[in-house]
């Protein structure tokens, strides 16, 4: 834990050597490799995009992570709707109109998948409800228990006086 | 000829185990003690026949045989031996086989490790258990059977999945089953308990190493999947909730359950209609497991090849098996009774929150694994469930739990006052508010789930702390050696399972909060950057292996202007499948892993290469890792070795005797003059 | 009810629902385009890349659109059946041949048969994106105003051709 606390300070070093190290490299041979895209900023959006959506060909992958075909078509895409200035919603919406809400990685809010969303917290609650009147009921039972256990203590006390007084 | 041995083998162990499941349970209900006798011969009959069967199967792999169509269709003449070894529980037939093969082993323990158990008990826990082999083994001989032959049989095979070429594989499946399978032991006790009557303490103090190792063999299957498919799949998941993932799981979390909810059963003989119903349950979900993955209900990367007379016969197991207990407890359930009573604070209660909140998490994930399957049956379409869901819907359900887990070892039993709890958790309170916010201030970036995680991670551990120094401080005796060795093995297996739960915490909430990752284009020579670390291409090679050719590049990972690895990611394609993978390289860390992958070629010169940085991504099977050695202590608890135990164990028609031992291996001594019925 | 049936209740409600799942393909995903209008499109004819053909051109008639490519190995399963299919002229089938090059696309037909009355270039595949194509055959049946009425996933079968092509082109009068 104490790593986390130098963390900050070793990243500054890391950087100022990092940028001495490429300028040497630079002069020797080799460069800084090229990001794989030519626009990491709209890639961040493209694939945070693709992540919402089921590959349909390898069909438990994002198409995000996904090598078919099909998911590399469908990036292009989201890519080329994304510089036309699309929205998240519309990208989603186009794929949804093609595709169904099978496509959509996050099953989409709706009547038919209320249970699905609701019901585990639903459960929670009727199990929390049946668990507390479970245990007051318990404990109401073991009170009279008690109570009535003491009562004929009481009784008993009583009796015993009573007879050893005749 | 060697195949028809196993094969008749295999039929021997089918009527073994049809004797072992009718006979002794028969004999049980009339008191019949030859017949109750049966019960150990039979099992250990069955698995005799059950390992010859395997032992004839694994021979075809071996030798190259490929006149049996299991061996031509999973593997390959090229195929190193440790790999054809393992490609008989590669495919579908074998596998299922395996599964026998286990639960055969863990009946044979049960009837070894069992002297001093009660002939009636032992006689229905072995019936049960040979009833349920009766069924796999049907299933095996009737829809797979994997001593098909193929004639004429080809010259090579089909090799085996590239994806299932590696180490991972050759571990992973046997300890997934011995989990898996090991819970048919708790079930088994469970009816046979449910059958006699008699749900008492002493039944849970049998049930419990047994419940207990299974689970630690789970634990350990489960955090070797995700290790696997770690550094197999080649993008850095470790978990996707895919439909086979939950249904190892879902038995994980209802296991959990079960052996918390034994510790109350045996220690205050309450909940035993949980915990009857927790051991029904968790091997229910084995079982279903089981069906999901094979039957093709549901699509995953899993998935054997499927078949829908499988699905139907597996169905109709489940339907018998499950639907027959889950009846037998609705009817033996409501005449057990309430144990003892306890306060609405008090560790019973905290437990019960316990049982509750695992079982309602494992309905979520039940419920989102079916969920696609119930839309489509009922015709209102078709929709997809993804880890964003489980993601969103499990861990608020998880969090009250791990709050719970840091109170109940330090709650007393019976009644606990609230403000009394809360004044001796202080210090773990402060610690868990701290470290909520040190991420901030180390790190450099915060999310309320970032703190959320790190504040459940530290309160864990530092209640664990808490109970230990509770309880030593509890002990008087001048000498603290004493005082730790006084406390039982359970004890600490509990508090490194704890503790082993935050270190898993750590590890998911830094990897997922700080990873980052370069997606790049590199020619050698070139350097790119990831999370304060320089890699370097060096050189790009082709190379052979024993059945794969490949493209090697040879990576320097730089830091701080010191050379603190040297990676070589490779991309194979395999000459029998053609199939291409990525085999990534990781410069593996306590701290951080640097996990590297080589992608296409996007040029004559220049290569696709993914770099990730994964800080304290090892926590997360540290953590899985520390929890099954817990569980491993809390076994071998000198207490389940040990000679007396005070309750009378047999049923009210048999002859009292005095002091009895337990049915867990070790030193057993017998008391009693009247003489053992054990054997 | 007593309490304890509650797990057995249950259970045969799941036991219900896997059965009837046993009957299904989890991984078929069905077109939300039936009974809505087929995607706009125009493309280059396979054989003349000069001329187009439209959706607007096919208004009129019943047709049907089979998607295909020469590197795919399933559309060879079904291929001579839709050649048999051509020939009995109840109907007009149009190949979409999709990511492919056209002359792979040529030989191709030249080898096994070309039973399209047209073939359409869909070389950047967009066209099967609206079409809400995942896997390659597919096969759409059309009707006279445009709209999708039946789509077939993987190659079409005798089964599928005799029950459910060819009763569908009947009612929508080829």
């Amino acid at each position: 834990m104490l790593e986390l606390a130098g963390l900050v300070w070793r990243r500054w070093l890391a950087a100022a050597l990092a940028l001495l190290l490429a300028m040497l490299t630079l002069a020797a041979h080799g460069k800084e490799a090229q990001p794989a895209s030519d626009n990491p900023e709209l890639e961040v959006r493209v694939l945070a995009i693709a992540e919402e959506l089921r590959c349909l060909v390898c069909q438990n992958e994002t198409i995000a992570a996904s090598h078919a075909d099909l998911a590399v078509d469908l990036r292009k895409q989201i890519r080329i709707k994304l510089q036309q200035g699309q929205s998240q919603q519309q990208i989603l919406d186009f794929m949804v109109e093609r595709y169904g809400d099978f496509v959509l990685y996050r099953p989409p809010f709706m009547a038919r998948t209320l249970l699905l969303w609701i019901g585990p917290f639903v459960l929670l609650a009727i199990a929390a409800v049946v668990m507390v009147v479970n245990v007051r009921r318990r404990q109401r039972t073991a009170l009279a228990q008690e109570w009535s256990e003491a009562q004929a203590r009481r009784a008993r006390a009583l009796l015993d006086d009573a007879s050893s007084q005749s | 000829m060697i195949y028809e041995l196993g094969h008749l083998a295999l039929i021997l162990a089918l009527a073994m185990s049809l004797a072992q499941g009718v006979l002794p349970m028969i004999g049980a209900q009339t008191g019949n003690a030859a017949w109750m006798g049966l019960a150990r011969p039979t099992a250990r009959g069955q698995f005799v026949f059950v390992l010859i069967a395997y032992l004839c199967l694994t021979h075809a792999f071996v030798t190259n045989d490929f006149s049996v169509a299991l061996a031509a269709n999973h593997s390959n003449s090229t195929l190193p031996l440790h790999y054809r070894i393992t490609a008989v529980w590669g495919n579908h037939e074998g596998s299922i086989l395996l599964w026998s093969l286990i639960l055969a082993g863990w009946t044979l323990a049960v009837s070894i490790f069992s002297r001093q158990l009660d002939d009636r008990m032992l006689a229905r826990v072995l019936g049960v258990m040979g009833l349920i082999s009766c069924g796999f083994i049907l299933f095996t001989l009737f829809t797979s059977n994997p001593f098909e032959r193929m004639f004429p049989p080809p010259a090579d095979g089909q090799d085996l999945n590239p994806l299932l070429q590696d180490p991972g594989m050759v571990i992973h499946p046997p300890m997934l089953y011995m989990g898996y399978v090991g819970f048919v032991v708790a079930f088994a006790f469970a009816v046979a308990a449910l059958i006699s009557g008699q749900l008492d303490a002493a039944w849970a103090r049998w049930s419990r190493p047994w419940t207990t190792a299974a689970w630690c063999f789970l634990t350990i299957g489960i955090a070797l999947g995700s290790f696997w498919a770690y550094y197999e799949l080649g993008w850095g998941g470790w978990w996707f909730w895919d439909p086979v993932e939950n249904a190892s799981f879902l038995p994980w979390l209802v296991g959990t359950a079960l052996i918390h909810s034994l510790a109350v059963t045996e220690k205050r003989g309450g909940f035993k209609m949980w915990t009857a119903l927790l051991a029904i349950l968790t091997f229910s979900l084995s079982l279903l497991g089981t069906f999901i993955v094979r039957s093709g209900v549901l699509s995953s990367v899993h998935a054997f090849a499927t078949d829908p007379t499988r699905g139907v016969f597996i169905l109709g197991f489940l339907a018998v098996v499950i639907g027959g207990s889950l009846a037998l407890f609705a009817w033996r359930a409501p005449q057990v009774g309430l144990g003892g009573s306890f306060e609405p604070v008090s560790r019973e209660s905290m437990l019960l929150a316990n049982n509750v909140l695992l079982l309602v998490a494992a309905a979520a994930v039940l419920l989102g694994t079916l969920y696609p399957l119930a839309v489509d049956a009922l015709g209102v379409g078709k929709l997809s469930v993804g880890p964003p869901y489980f993601d969103t819907v499990f861990v608020p359900l998880m969090t009250p739990a791990l709050f719970l887990m840091g109170i109940g070892p330090i709650a007393r039993w019976r009644q606990a006052r609230l403000p009394e709890l809360a004044y001796r958790l202080r210090w773990a309170f402060g610690v868990a508010a701290v470290s909520a916010l040190a991420a901030f201030l180390a790190l450099g970036k915060w999310t309320p789930m970032i703190g959320l995680g790190l504040a459940l991670a530290a309160w864990i551990a530092s209640t664990v702390v808490l109970a230990l120094v509770t309880r030593l401080q509890e002990h008087k005796s001048p000498d603290w050696r004493r005082r730790f060795a006084a406390q039982p093995g359970s004890f600490y297996g509990m508090l490194l399972a704890h503790l082993g739960v935050a270190v898993f915490i750590v590890g998911v909430t830094i990897v997922s909060g700080f990873e980052s990752e370069s997606d790049v284009r590199m020619e050698p020579g070139d350097t790119a950057t990831v999370a304060g670390y320089q890699v370097r291409l060096d050189k790009i090679e082709d190379v052979t292996g024993p059945n794969y050719q490949a493209s090697r590049a040879t990576l320097s990972v730089i830091q701080d202007g010191k050379l603190v690895a040297i990676v070589r990611p490779d991309r194979r394609v395999y000459n029998v499948s053609r199939s291409p993978m990525t085999e990534v390289a990781i410069d593996r860390g306590l701290l951080r892993d640097v996990y590297i992958a080589l992608g296409d070629p996007v040029s004559a010169t220049a290569w696709s290469v993914r770099l990730h940085h994964k800080p304290f991504v090892n926590w997360i099977w540290i953590g899985c890792m520390l929890m099954a050695l817990g569980g491993f202590l809390a076994v071998m608890d000198r207490r389940y070795r040990k000679l007396r135990v005070s309750e009378p164990v047999r049923p009210a028609s048999a002859p009292p005797q005095a002091d009895r031992a337990l049915p867990i291996g070790g030193v057993v001594v017998a008391r009693s003059g009247a003489g053992g019925t054990g054997r | 009810m007593r309490k304890s049936l509650i797990p057995l209740a249950i259970f045969l409600v799941l036991v219900g629902f896997l059965a009837v799942g046993l009957g299904l393909n989890p991984r078929e995903v069905p077109s939300p385009l039936i009974n809505r209008p087929a995607p706009a499109f125009s493309l280059p004819l396979l054989d003349a890349p000069e001329q187009k053909l439209s959706a607007q051109d096919l208004r009129g008639q019943v047709w049907i659109l089979n998607v295909w490519a020469s590197w795919c190995v399933a559309c060879r399963i079904e291929h001579p059946l839709l050649v048999e299919f051509s020939k009995m002229g109840m109907v007009p089938l149009y190949g979409l041949n999709y990511k492919d090059k056209p002359e792979d696309a040529t030989q191709w037909l030249k080898k096994f048969g070309d039973p399209y009355t047209r073939s359409l270039s869909d070389r950047e595949g967009l066209v099967g994106i609206d079409f809400g194509v995942y896997g390659v055959p597919e096969t759409f049946v059309i009707d006279k105003q445009g709209v999708i009425r039946f789509k077939q996933i993987g190659p079409v079968t005798p089964e599928v051709l005799r029950d459910e092509i060819i009763p569908l082109v009947r009612k929508l009068g080829a």
